[in-house]
């Protein structure tokens, strides 16, 4: 498979920060950066980073079904997540969480069928005490209220979505 | 930068960085005491580094306060393997967020703590273990190694002591039981975050089954300005041996949550009334979770208490992450220990059989409970079930999703039985009709 030059230089970095012998260490780090640019984890991306660890598909395929962020099937463009545990409970992160399924029409991990926006209830991000939080992609959002997330939606919705955290 | 207002009651020792401009650029840590401590500390034996940690009562930040210093004792030398110092940036504990703020604002002072941990022990290598979902503080982090590499704080013989010391991240894939120090490692070997048996602990077998320092992002966030400072100055700000200060994250219903630098041992009820302006909208407390989801609640009436690991621990609790979730009079509690165990449920790895059945066990009793199915009997049968898993599961995810369960229901067992009366009780299917 080819990769991105800035990918390949990461995994290059990757595989020679582990000591000799030790590149297994970097099955999962290679499998969450390559699935960022790929989409999701397919059988060759197994192949590949099997092959690149010395390690075989096996040990590869093993862990994928452990890391909740390891995705064989691809996400939306927008990856939303909607942290539900119990800080963000405590200031309406339930109301919230139905409030996005029933907006965007989407249920736990679905994704809207132009493949734009994808929809998760997760753990804890480590935003409690900015409360409801949410990220989307990487990008975190605090202190978000249904305004505030219908807002961001839209802004999805009109690509005019910027990535910085707010 | 800082996501909320800080509070004139801090006492800012590692977090006086974060509201300088560019705080998290090597020439504003320079300009402000950084890279001192190694110094000093490239001058000294080990013998004298684990002396001066242990009078300074540093505990760990990761959950389980344990005395550092004592920590770093255990680490063999010379058993001619390679050591490693292995950062614990998880951070997954729910009401936990103040590792993110310390990478975020000052990792070059979590790189100088963990400068000093790799010359004590001699090791040539350290990983920060970086929960995925952090994917920014993975950038900020590189970027901050790269520069302490262009400027002779890692690499090759640094600072002319003749000795090397190499430093990476290493990112997470979403998994809580990857914080627990043994499934760490072995996510670090590209496998499963499955605990390993204990002892050997990580100090004696750790990373690729080498001697290990393994400490929490803030544990070592702490240690520069201990020698800068001397850890007798670090221990009086504390409580005795609750040395230090300690990044409270403040949740659920306050006026002003946030995460505030406070001292250890600064009464919980300040923090809530003072610190944080009190609950909100005028509501009366009703409870608290001091130091994590898997801390066990605390009643409004028993609040007043020192915020250090032994004050919580006396009233059989927990400081754990540092984690203060603040519950008003409105608060519904069974949804709170129903919430508490879906999350340990979802992160149960599955290796051992009390840890993987018992959290899906109370989830369902407590999901069929919360919708109003419930028994007087399940209040009994919650209890016993989280106390048999007490002490029972290979590592302490069983114990971190039992304590709280079995806590919620033993200080709010009238809001259980509440529920019985207010909720659609369970029909009996009605009998069939024999023809
Ligand atoms: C289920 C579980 C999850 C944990 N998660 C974390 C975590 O996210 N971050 C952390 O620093 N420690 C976590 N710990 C505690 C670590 O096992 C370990 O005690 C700690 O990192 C040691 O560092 P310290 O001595 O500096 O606290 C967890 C423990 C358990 C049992
Ligand atoms: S509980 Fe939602 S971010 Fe921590």
């Amino acid at each position: 498979m080819t990769f991105s030059p800035e990918l390949e230089a990461r995994f290059a970095k990757l595989l020679n920060s582990y000591p000799p012998g030790r590149q297994r260490s970097a099955v999962v780090p290679m499998l969450l950066y390559a699935q960022d640019e790929i989409g999701c984890v397919t059988q060759e991306l197994v192949e590949e980073v099997a092959h690149r660890c010395g390690v075989t598909a096996l040990q590869v395929d093993e862990v994928i079904g452990y890391y909740s962020m390891l995705h064989r099937k691809p996400l939306g463009k927008y990856h939303v997540q909607i942290c539900t545990n119990i800080a963000c409970q405590a200031v309406g992160a339930e109301d919230l969480w139905a409030h996005a399924c029933k907006n965007l029409q989407l249920g736990n991990k679905e994704v809207s069928p132009d493949g734009l926006i994808s929809l998760e209830e997760v753990e804890c991000i480590g935003a409690c005490a900015w409360a409801p939080a949410i990220q989307i992609n990487y990008d975190f959002h605090h202190q978000v209220t249904p305004e505030k997330f219908d807002r961001l939606m839209q802004a999805l919705a009109d690509r005019t979505y910027s990535a910085r955290p707010s | 930068m800082r996501y909320n207002e800080p509070s004139p009651l801090e006492q800012m020792i590692i977090s006086y960085r974060f509201d300088l401009p560019n705080p998290a650029s090597i020439d504003t840590y320079l300009a402000n005491d950084g890279y001192v401590a190694i110094k000093k500390v490239l001058g000294m034996t080990p013998e004298a580094i684990i002396d001066e940690l242990k009078v300074s009562s540093l505990r760990g930040r990761g959950g389980a306060g344990f005395p550092t210093g004592m920590k770093w004792s255990f680490v063999p030398r010379n058993t001619g393997k390679p050591t490693y110092v292995i950062c614990n940036s998880d951070e997954s504990e729910p009401g936990t967020c103040k590792d993110r703020l310390l990478m975020e604002n000052d990792p070059h002072q979590l790189i100088e703590g963990m400068l000093i941990a790799g010359w004590t022990i001699k090791s040539n290598k350290g990983y920060i273990f970086i929960r995925g979902e952090y994917r920014y503080l993975i950038d900020i982090v590189d970027r901050a190694i790269a520069e302490a590499y262009q400027r002779g704080y890692l690499g090759k013989n640094i600072l002319g002591s003749g000795w090397d010391f190499d430093l990476y991240t290493h990112t997470g894939a979403g998994a809580y039981e990857c914080g627990e120090e043994s499934a760490l490692l072995e996510s670090l070997e590209g496998k499963r975050g499955i605990p390993r048996l204990k002892p050997p602990f990580p100090a004696v077998v750790g990373a690729f089954q080498s001697p290990t320092i393994l400490n929490n992002c803030e544990t070592y966030s702490a240690i520069p300005w201990i020698f800068r400072n001397g850890g007798a100055a670090y221990a009086a700000l504390g409580t005795p041996k609750n040395g230090g200060t300690r990044l409270v994250c403040v949740s659920g219903h306050v006026n002003k949550p946030g995460v505030y630098e406070l001292p250890m041992g600064f009464n919980l009820l300040r923090i809530v009334n003072e610190v944080c302006g009190g609950v909100r909208n005028g509501k009366k407390l009703k409870a608290i979770i001091p130091g994590g989801s898997s801390s066990p609640v605390l009643r409004a009436d028993e609040c007043d208490i020192p915020y250090d690991f032994d004050s919580l621990a006396k009233a059989k609790t927990m400081a754990g992450s540092g984690g203060v979730v603040v519950l008003d009079e409105d608060t519904d509690i069974v949804a709170v220990a129903l919430r508490t165990i879906k999350f340990y449920a979802h992160e149960s790895c599955g290796w051992c059989i009390p840890c993987r059945e018992g959290t899906n066990w109370l989830k369902k009793i407590l999901s069929r409970y919360h919708e109003g199915f419930g028994d007087e009997s399940d209040i009994d049968l919650i209890a016993e079930l989280a106390n048999n898993m007490l002490g029972r599961t290979f590592c302490a995810l069983g114990d971190a999703a039992a304590m709280p369960t079995a806590g919620f229901v033993a200080k709010f067992r009238n809001e259980f039985e509440d529920y019985l009366k207010k909720s659609p009780r369970f029909q009996p299917a009605p009998e069939l009709a024999v023809v």
